[in-house]
């Protein structure tokens, strides 16, 4: 009701425009008559914009996306310059399960239209930038999301106000000088400033941004490129075959994404370079400190490269500047570059933010990305949340939140919480009795798609009630928050709890890792604690632990210290189905957690006849399909007399339909 | 005494001995004349002679039956001749009409049976029947439990029993027993019946044509005591007969202390397994006991040894516990760790796929019998996951299909995971279903699999498997929470097919109905019928009423009548409106029960009550209902179905509401087997039936036996329950309090994390060494209780 309500108050852009101009006549009984209000703001109308517009609509909030562009998903408009998206576009995996499909889909935004998949939009594994555009601008309309174009926040401010939500509203100011006032501000805006290191000569730089993109431009060209990431490889890889060489200048090593399981590090699909440098194809790799160089121009107007440390020698003239081959004739770079090309990355446009607000960046050697909490609050002002790319310091270079495939989980995790908070609707859960434990978790381990994408970052959470009879099932909460699970959730942790999490093996990922060394896989159960690849790991803990124990958790671990873990063996596959080798030791675990059998039993032992051994097997086949089967209980066995307690969930799976619930059946 | 003479002939004569005979006699039939027939008669040697007209066909069905009878029943040295009468013959044996002629079984010349042909149908009937008449004293043919149990006193401490079931006499079955007979029939007393009620009536689960028990009362010293029995499972011909029979002759269990290998017993010999339970000195008495126990159950099956390895010179695993030799030569010795002697037995009667253990140990801390399966639903469907189910009989259902069809036909959907082992457990339960409604239902059936449609799946709020719904006329679905077995569901579905409740229009109509007629075809699945009695203008009362049933669909028959001459039917019944009648079928009974001013809740629990019977059999089914009443249970165990007269008893005691803080019930051991692991549990070993126990679940798990010297009835029961309640029982057994423990310890992976940073010492928090000590603690427990499973 609220959603159409609002819906029609927002009516097209102009008419609001008009409302803005005159706030007298603005019809919208807001506690002040002051600028136009909305409970959530978002800004940006990028994917992860669009994406947190998706879930607000559907939980019929009050909300606006401003977009500087006349249309959603402008940075894929010109980005990647080359065109060609990194994120697999995986139309086929043999499997109907839409939800295990994701996994393997980087490209879609969630939402409950199916035809919203990205593989609708491109068949290409590595689709189009183009075609991003599309399925955005798609995104938006067919949902009918709310977004204002063309509409560039200048300024973000702070008001105080006892009565705000979070104790202060948020006043954005549009380049028209309008303003909106929100009690929640959702930052989607991306990181859109060009990364530029400063050391002498940078003016003769081009920045990838600009650069051409038409190989024709680089025709039998020295090229020198700063920078190791996934966009100077990209770059490279478009003028490979026209170069006469390409040197790439890069402070650190670099680093392999299939070697790190860090989709943001250099993807395979990128390499080209790599191969024809070790290949002694004139081209190579080099490192050293950016900010220790300078770049002077020659006489013939190329570039030479020198040490800013010469030039601070003196006041020389350009032909006199010291070069490094002049000390050490053999030095790498002594050649002289036609072209200079930084391909450094992006920052966060903090330039709109008031100092009010208190949105800084993490520090010197995180200037990239403002800081926020593992809830994506900020850690200035309450009531910002950081989504997107821009909220990738969380999990900057483990997990997959600087992308869709991963950001549009947290985004969902984001608005969870703020239902929780503003509007008293707990966290999403179902309740089960504990017979359903192992199968609740072998589902979700085997087709969740957002503990796969965000490992290590979301994971679920099983909330035993008392007596471990019976359990709650939380999905996909940022875990870093378990300390503070029961606020932010509205769910109650008391009797302990499992934390599911995938993670790969400890001492697996890095830069410098074989990751194809003999032996990397783990096939005993007994040895599952030392699977290398991606894999689920269960955390049991009787108390919920404190914030203290969460931050100062040992360093490699990504959970505290639990009371159990189980580790569930990594499978080439990942189809952890199997009976013996995934479920079977599972189960074990969680019933010596509990200190509870879990097992399932047929109301009658089966198979007490047979004639001969043939038949034997057959009569016992069906001894089974004839008897009735209850998922738990009546095993008489020897030592156990009638071990049906009742009033436990156990029992209650025995009852005849109709039962009524208070007598203690299972609920219909 | 004629016998006496018939035995010289028969000692030495061995089974193997026969089958030799049998392809090595090539004689026929000989055709003699009467008189030269009555010379070759030899003095104690048995004879058999069909008498016929010397002009009759040369050839009969009947002839050629006989002739292949010769050459058997020359193995066991009888003769067999055709007699051709002629006309002036004046023999007594030659017939006057050609119908008339018959066969007659002599010893020496004195006459022993005579047979009209139509007896000796074929040539089972015809060995069968000889030897029958010749073993009259050996083979005792009874026909009521009584004469049973006067033989099986008469020989405890005696002799053993060979008792056998047929369904006629003459049939291929008889004949075998006849051919055992004329083997064993001295060391054995062989007792016959081809009656089907003797046969239920010591215990035999679903009947076949014929059956055969070996009963071990020799050894039986206590007269009260009953012979053990051991039942061939193997199809009732003169082989397997043999084969049992020199089994259950072998020693039941041996000692041995050489290389299972070298070891040779009988068993090896007939084609059976050795089991080698491993034993050290340390442990040996209850080792013994564990063997004997898997010796008595593998009794027929295998060979059981106890091996004990202190003083073996081969080496055997460390762990190894159970030693495997299959029969055939050169199959390798299997060394197995099995905690549990279920699944020994499992693994002799060759269904069970155990991982063996490998011969390279390794120095794990983990023994690998943590990857043995124990959850026996899992354990079956992993075992039978290459039988392939006729899933055609049911609709597949998928996310683009689901919506159109539960609108347009009505539907029955199982939402399923492939993955799960109840799931799969369930939909063969399901397809049983599906077969037996073939053809029979309107019902659609259909099924989703919920690991490929999980959103699907989500949606229809189904969030555990298995789960039951039914889609019916677009209404909202009803699921169902019975068994999860073909017979509840059924049931659902069968009750599901009328409405709930069901309109009733006129008076008759409703007399049909609590009658039972009107929906004969539900009675059996609904024993009561409930029919709401409401004036026309009672409409909050009638809307209740309609909620509850449509709450009870699927449970019980419920409907509804409110014409204006509903009078006529309150009056009959003696109610005020609105009322709900109770029409018990079972009993014939019509009761009312006046209920204005109940909401819905409170007419579902008046019908749920009025469902609970007074003295119930109980059943796995039916038992947590029962066990919700949170009294303590009073059970009569019976061994098949219940003494009237006990009945009456506790039915008068119910009466005089001595009872009213228990509840009364009685288990039928043959339609819940599970009974006698219950009655193994409160008196170790099965005590003789019928037996009468207090059970306390509730509070305490005392357990009080009823002298079972006593006679079951209303005064030595009362006088019984006086003294329980004055405090001047004691109880037979206390059970522990809560006994669902975990089955085996898990993987300590914390442990081993700890043990692999060592090297590398983290600061450990004080609280965690402690959970780690509780660990151990536990584990230590754990170890405890598998060797108690063990040697239990």
């Amino acid at each position: 009701m609220s959603l159409l309500a609002a819906a029609g108050l927002w009516g097209p852009p102009g008419l609001l425009l008009t409302f803005a101009l005159h706030p007298a006549l603005c019809l919208r009984p807001a506690p002040t008559s002051g600028p136009p209000h909305r409970d959530y703001c978002v800004l940006g109308a990028g994917p992860a914009g669009l994406q947190m517009a998706y879930f607000l609509q559907r939980a019929g909030r009050d909300y606006a996306v401003f977009e500087r562009a006349p249309r959603p998903g402008s940075f894929f408009t010109r980005y990647p310059r080359h065109r060609k998206l990194i994120s697999i576009n995986k139309r086929h995996t043999g499997k109907a399960n839409a939800e295990f499909n994701l996994r393997h889909d980087w490209n879609s935004l969630l939402s409950h239209d199916p035809r919203l998949l990205f593989r609708h939009y491109s068949s290409a594994y590595f689709p189009d930038a183009g075609d991003m555009v599309r399925y955005l601008d798609d995104f938006a309309d067919r949902l009918g999301l709310h977004v204002l174009y063309n509409t560039t926040i200048a300024h973000v401010t702070l008001n105080k106000d006892r009565q705000a939500w979070n104790g202060h509203y948020f006043l954005l100011t549009d380049q028209m000088g309008h303003a909106h006032r929100c009690s929640v501000l959702l930052v989607a805006t991306g990181l859109s400033v060009p990364n530029q290191v400063d050391f002498p000569g940078s003016e003769y730089t081009e920045g990838y941004e600009s650069v051409s993109v038409d190989p024709k431009d680089f025709e039998g060209q020295n090229v020198l490129i700063l920078g190791r990431g996934n966009s100077a490889f990209e770059t490279a890889e478009n003028i490979l075959g026209v170069t006469n060489f390409i040197h790439m200048l890069s402070r650190s090593r670099v680093r392999l994404s299939w070697a790190t399981h860090y989709v943001g590090d250099l993807r395979a699909i990128n390499n080209g370079l790599l191969d024809t440098y070790q290949l002694k194809s004139l081209d190579g790799l080099l490192e050293s400190d950016l900010t220790d160089l300078a770049i002077v121009k020659d006489r013939e107007g190329k570039f030479r490269v020198t040490l800013k440390f010469f030039l601070e020698e003196g006041n020389q003239s350009t032909d006199a500047i010291t070069l490094p081959q002049d000390d050490n004739d053999n030095f790498a770079m002594r050649v002289a570059y036609d072209r200079v090309i930084r391909c450094l990355g992006w920052n966060f446009d903090f330039s709109i933010f008031d100092k009010s607000l208190r949105l800084s960046s993490g520090g010197e050697f995180s200037k990239k990305y403002p800081l926020v909490k593992a809830s994506y609050e900020s850690k200035g002002s309450r009531g910002l949340f950081v989504l997107g790319t821009a909220s990738h310091s969380v999990d900057y270079r483990k997990s997959a939140g600087g992308f869709i495939h991963g950001f549009r989980y947290t985004a969902r995790a984001v608005h969870r919480l703020l239902e929780h908070r503003h509007h008293g609707v707990a966290w999403p859960s179902t309740e089960h009795p504990v017979s359903q434990l192992t199968s609740s978790i072998v589902r979700r381990i085997n087709e969740a798609s957002g503990l796969y994408q965000m490992f290590g970052v979301l994971a679920d959470v099983v909330l035993l009630k008392e007596n471990a009879t019976a359990f709650e099932y939380l999905e996909e909460l940022p875990v870093q928050m378990l300390a503070q699970l029961e606020t932010i959730t509205g769910r109650r942790a008391r009797h302990g709890l499992f934390v599911i999490n995938m993670e790969y093996g400890r001492n697996f990922s890095g830069p410098d890792k074989d990751v194809f060394f003999h032996d990397r896989s783990v096939g005993h159960t007994e040895d599952a604690w030392q699977s290398n690849f991606l894999h689920p790991v269960i955390y049991y803990y009787r108390h919920l632990p404190t914030e203290q124990e969460v931050r100062f958790r040992p360093a490699d671990w990504a959970l505290p210290r639990p009371t159990a873990i189980h580790h569930i063996v990594e499978d080439f596959l990942t189809d952890w189905t199997a009976p013996v080798g995934h479920i079977l030791p599972l189960r074990r675990f969680l019933e010596n957690c509990l200190d509870t059998d879990l097992r399932s039993f047929y109301a009658e032992p089966a198979g007490k006849k047979g004639n001969s051994p043939e038949a034997g097997c057959q009569e016992k086949h069906k001894a089974i399909a004839g008897h009735g089967l209850s998922p738990i209980i009546s095993s008489l066995e020897p030592g156990v007399l009638l071990p049906v307690c009742p009033n436990t969930p156990e029992a209650a799976s025995l009852l005849p339909a109709g039962v009524p619930e208070n007598a203690g059946a299972r609920g219909n | 005494m004629m016998s006496s003479s018939f035995n010289i002939y028969r000692v030495g004569i061995s089974f193997v001995m026969m089958c030799i005979f049998y392809k090595s006699a090539v004689d026929s039939l000989s055709e003699l004349s009467p008189q030269k027939y009555f010379s070759t008669l030899q003095p104690g040697k048995a004879s058999l002679a069909y008498f016929c007209q010397a002009d009759s066909p040369r050839t009969s069905i009947f002839l050629e039956e006989l002739n292949e009878a010769v050459k058997p029943l020359q193995d066991f040295g009888i003769s067999v001749a055709k007699v051709n009468c002629v006309k002036e013959e004046t023999s007594r044996y030659c017939g006057k009409e050609k119908d008339l002629m018959k066969v007659y079984l002599f010893r020496g010349n004195i006459l022993l049976r005579e047979f009209p042909t139509d007896t000796l149908f074929d040539v089972n009937a015809i060995i069968a029947h000889v030897l029958f008449a010749l073993l009259f004293n050996e083979v005792k043919y009874i026909t009521t439990l009584e004469d049973l149990q006067n033989i099986e006193n008469s020989l405890k401490g005696k002799a053993n029993i060979a008792f056998s079931y047929v369904r006629a006499i003459g049939t291929p079955e008889h004949r075998a027993v006849m051919e055992a007979a004329f083997v064993y029939g001295t060391t054995y007393q062989f007792v016959l019946t081809t009656e089907i009620a003797l046969l239920e009536s010591i215990g035999t689960e679903a009947i076949e044509n014929a059956h055969f028990y070996f009963f071990h009362c020799k050894q039986v010293l206590d007269l009260t005591q009953q012979c053990r029995r051991t039942l061939m499972e193997q199809p009732l011909a003169t082989l397997n007969i043999h084969r049992f029979i020199k089994t259950m002759e072998a020693p039941l269990l041996t000692e041995v202390a050489e290389d299972p290998q070298q070891v040779s017993t009988v068993h090896l010999q007939l084609g059976l397994p050795l089991v080698f339970i491993v034993s050290q000195q340390a442990t040996h008495e209850a080792d013994r006991r564990t063997a004997e126990w898997v010796a008595w159950r593998l009794l027929g099956k295998a060979g059981v040894l106890l091996l004990l390895r202190d003083s073996l010179e081969v080496d055997i695993p460390q762990h190894a516990n159970v030693v495997f030799r299959r029969a055939e030569e050169g199959a390798p010795v299997e060394f197995l760790v099995l905690h549990d002697t279920e699944l020994i037995i499992s693994r002799v009667e060759g269904n069970t796929h155990i991982e063996e253990m490998q011969e390279d140990e390794d120095e794990d801390m983990q023994s690998p019998d943590m990857d043995i399966q124990d959850d026996e639903v899992a354990e079956t469907v992993y075992r039978h996951r290459k039988t392939q189910l006729p899933l055609e009989l049911t609709v597949e259902l998928t996310e683009e299909t689901f919506n159109a069809t539960v609108v347009a036909s009505d539907s029955i959907v199982l939402f399923y995971a492939g993955w799960q082992a109840v799931s799969m457990a369930f939909l063969q339960s399901y397809i049983d279903l599906a077969i037996k409604l073939k053809g029979t239902s309107t019902l659609l059936l259909t099924r989703v699999n919920c690991a490929d449609w999980s959103d699907l799946c989500t949606k229809q709020n189904v969030t555990e498997f298995p789960v039951v719904k039914m889609y019916k006329e677009g209404k909202h679905p009803v699921s169902y929470a019975g068994m999860l077995g073909t017979e509840d569901l059924l049931k659902f579905i069968l009750l599901n097919r009328i409405s709930c409740p069901v309109n009733i229009t006129s008076v008759q109509e409703a007399e049909e109905y609590l009658s039972g007629e009107l929906y004969k075809d539900l009675v059996p699945y609904s024993s009561v019928s409930v029919l709401g009695l409401f004036s026309p203008n009672m409409t909050i009362a009638k809307e209740d009423f309609t909620k509850a049933g449509n709450y009870l669909r699927g449970f019980v028959i419920t409907g509804i009548y409110s014409e204006e001459d509903v009078l006529i039917l309150s009056n009959k019944y003696g109610a005020t409106l609105p009322a709900l009648l109770l029409a018990r079928h079972k009993e014939g009974k019509v009761e009312s029960i006046p209920f204005a001013n109940s909401r819905v809740q409170d007419i579902v629990q008046i019908v749920t009550n009025a469902l609970l019977e007074t003295f119930p059999e109980i059943t796995v089914e039916n038992l947590p209902v029962y066990l919700r009443l949170q009294k303590p249970l009073l059970i009569l165990f019976s061994d098949g179905s219940i003494n009237p007269q006990y009945t009456k008893a506790i039915l008068t005691l119910v009466k005089e509401k001595h009872l009213d803080s228990l509840t009364p019930c009685w288990l039928n051991l043959k339609n819940t087997p599970a009974g006698r692991g219950i009655l193994q549990t409160y008196f170790n070993a099965l005590p003789p039936l019928p037996l009468i126990v207090v059970v306390n679940l509730h509070s305490g798990g005392q357990v009080f036996a009823f002298p079972s010297e006593q006679a079951i009835t209303e005064q030595n029961l009362l006088l019984w329950l006086k003294k329980l309640e004055a405090g001047l029982e004691s109880p037979i057994t206390i059970l522990p309090a809560q006994e669902w423990k975990p089955p085996l310890p898990a993987y300590d992976f914390l442990s081993m994390m700890d043990a692999a940073a060592s090297q590398h010492p983290t600061r450990k928090e004080p609280e965690c060494t402690k959970e780690t000590n509780m660990q151990k603690n536990d584990k230590q427990q754990h170890e405890d209780k598998r060797s108690l499973l063990l040697f239990f």
